[in-house]
C-alpha cells in the first residue's frame, strides 16, 4: 500500500470503531426496551439509544463511501463478523441492572463528549460534521446519566452497594478508552482527552460517595477486534434477521 | 431562465409549507428550520435538509412526503442532499411555528440554544401560561422533547427543548 492507501485505511477503520462503539452499545441498552424500572426512563434510556444509532448511521454511511464497492450502511453494520467490530468492550458488558446501566452509559457519555469535541476541530470535514452534530445530543446524556449515578451512590444502602457493584465491575473496560490504536493516530491525542475525562467522573463520583477503585488490571483488545465472550451472542442476535433473510427491509 | 428558476425556487418553497413533521403534524417543515436550501439546476430540484437529532426516525418518512408533494404539482427530477453541518438548532424554527406548537399544547423553546448552561426551568404551561411548573423527565415523547408538569392546573405537558 503506498501512502495515501495507508491513510485511507487509517480513517475507515477509525470510522468504524466509532460506528461500532455506537451500535454495541445502542444494541445492548436497546434490550431495556420495555423494562426500564419506570415509564419515564424507559423512554429516556431508549431515546438514549435512538440518539447512538443516529449517529452510528451517519459513521457507518461515511464508511460505506470511504469502502466504496457495494457497501452500505446495513452491510458493515449487520455482515461483518466478530474480529472485524472494533467497538470499545465497555459496550458489551451485560445489562445486569439498572446500576450497571446508567454508569455504563455514564463512563461512555462523558468520554464521547470529550472525544467529539477533539474531532469538532479536526481535519477530516465529515467527522467533524458528526461530532458537531452529535455532541449537542450527548450532552443531555452526560447530564442524565450523571444525574442518576448520583442518585443511586447517594441514596439509600441498597442503591449505593449496588451501583459500587457496577463501578467494581465496569471500571475494568474504562482503561482501553485512552490507548490509541495504531489507525487512530490521526486523528485524536488522548492525553488531554483522559485528564478531562478523569476530572469529570471524579466530581460526580464523589458527590455520588464513591471512590475511584485503584490497582485494578484494565481489559483492551476492543479496539482491534479482540472482544469478551458476550460478543457472539450479541451479533448472533443483532445479525439474525439480515444473515438469514438477506436484503429484509421494513 | 434564471429569473423563472427562481421563481420556481419560491413556489418549491411554498409547496413545503404543506409538508409537515410527521411527529408533530401542526409544524411545517419550513417551520422546523430543516430546510437548508431549495435550488434547481438544469431542471433538477435539489433539497438540501439537516436532521433535527441523529436518530430522527421522521427524517427518512420527512423525505418522502417532501418527494410526495413535488410530484404531485408537476416535479419529477427531485434530489435530496442531507448536510451535517452546521448542526440544526431549535433557533432556526419560525416565530409562527413556535406559536403554532403552543397553540396545540407543546411548550416551544425558551431560549437562544448559545445559552449553555441555562437551566430550562418554569417553562411556561401551555395550558394555564402558569411559570409554576416542574421538570420530570429530560427525554419525552420524541427525541425533540422534554416532559414537564404544572403545578397550578397540575397538567403534564411537552416541552420542545432548546438544542
Ligand atoms: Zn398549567
Amino acid at each position: 500500500m503506498d501512502n495515501s492507501n495507508v491513510e485511507m485505511n487509517q480513517l475507515l477503520n477509525y470510522t468504524l470503531h466509532l460506528a461500532d462503539t455506537n451500535l454495541i452499545l445502542a444494541q445492548r441498552n436497546g434490550e431495556c426496551c420495555a423494562y426500564g424500572p419506570i415509564l419515564e426512563q424507559d423512554i429516556a434510556i431508549t431515546n438514549i439509544t435512538l440518539d447512538l444509532l443516529g449517529q452510528a448511521r451517519n459513521f457507518y454511511q461515511y464508511a460505506a463511501l470511504i469502502t466504496g464497492n457495494t457497501a452500505t450502511e446495513d452491510s458493515l453494520a449487520y455482515l461483518r463478523t466478530e474480529r472485524e467490530y472494533k467497538n470499545l468492550l465497555i459496550t458489551e458488558i451485560p445489562n445486569i441492572d439498572w446500576a450497571q446501566i446508567v454508569l455504563r452509559q455514564f463512563f461512555y457519555s462523558v468520554y464521547q463528549y470529550e472525544v467529539f469535541k477533539h474531532l469538532q476541530t479536526g481535519a477530516d470535514t465529515q467527522l467533524a460534521a458528526i461530532a458537531e452534530k452529535s455532541i449537542k445530543e450527548t450532552t443531555y446524556h452526560v447530564k442524565w446519566s450523571s444525574e442518576w449515578v448520583i442518585r443511586l451512590g447517594d441514596g439509600t444502602t441498597e442503591s449505593f452497594e449496588k451501583i459500587n457493584k457496577a463501578l467494581q465491575n465496569i471500571w475494568q473496560y474504562t482503561g482501553e478508552f485512552f490507548i490509541p490504536a495504531d489507525y487512530e493516530k490521526n486523528f485524536i491525542d488522548y492525553s488531554t482527552i483522559k485528564e478531562k475525562w478523569i476530572s469529570k467522573i471524579k466530581i460526580v463520583l464523589e458527590e455520588a460517595t464513591l471512590k475511584v477503585p485503584e490497582n485494578i488490571f484494565m481489559q483492551t483488545g476492543g479496539k482491534t477486534g479482540i472482544h469478551t465472550e458476550h460478543m457472539g451472542f450479541i451479533l448472533s442476535d443483532m445479525q439474525y434477521l439480515q444473515r438469514t433473510y438477506p436484503g429484509a427491509e421494513w | 431562465m434564471v429569473s423563472t428558476e427562481k421563481q420556481e425556487e419560491q413556489k418549491i418553497w411554498k409547496l413545503l409549507e404543506q409538508v409537515s413533521d410527521p411527529e408533530v403534524p401542526v409544524l411545517s417543515v419550513n417551520d422546523l428550520g430543516i430546510i437548508r436550501k431549495v435550488e434547481i439546476i438544469n431542471g433538477e430540484v435539489i433539497i438540501t435538509i439537516t436532521p433535527t437529532y441523529s436518530g430522527c426516525p421522521a427524517m427518512d418518512t420527512i423525505n418522502m412526503d417532501i418527494r410526495l408533494k413535488l410530484i404531485e404539482h408537476g416535479y419529477k427530477n427531485i434530489t435530496f442532499h442531507s448536510i451535517l453541518s452546521p448542526a440544526w438548532t431549535t433557533d432556526w424554527m419560525s416565530e409562527e411555528g413556535k406559536r403554532k406548537l403552543l397553540e396545540y399544547g407543546i411548550a416551544p423553546p425558551q431560549y437562544q440554544s448559545d445559552k449553555k448552561g441555562m437551566k430550562e426551568e418554569n417553562i411556561e404551561c401551555p395550558q394555564c401560561h402558569s411559570h409554576n411548573t416542574k421538570l420530570l423527565s429530560q427525554f419525552g415523547s420524541t427525541a425533540c422533547k422534554a416532559l414537564y408538569q404544572c403545578y397550578d392546573c397540575k397538567e403534564p405537558f411537552d416541552y420542545f427543548k432548546c438544542h
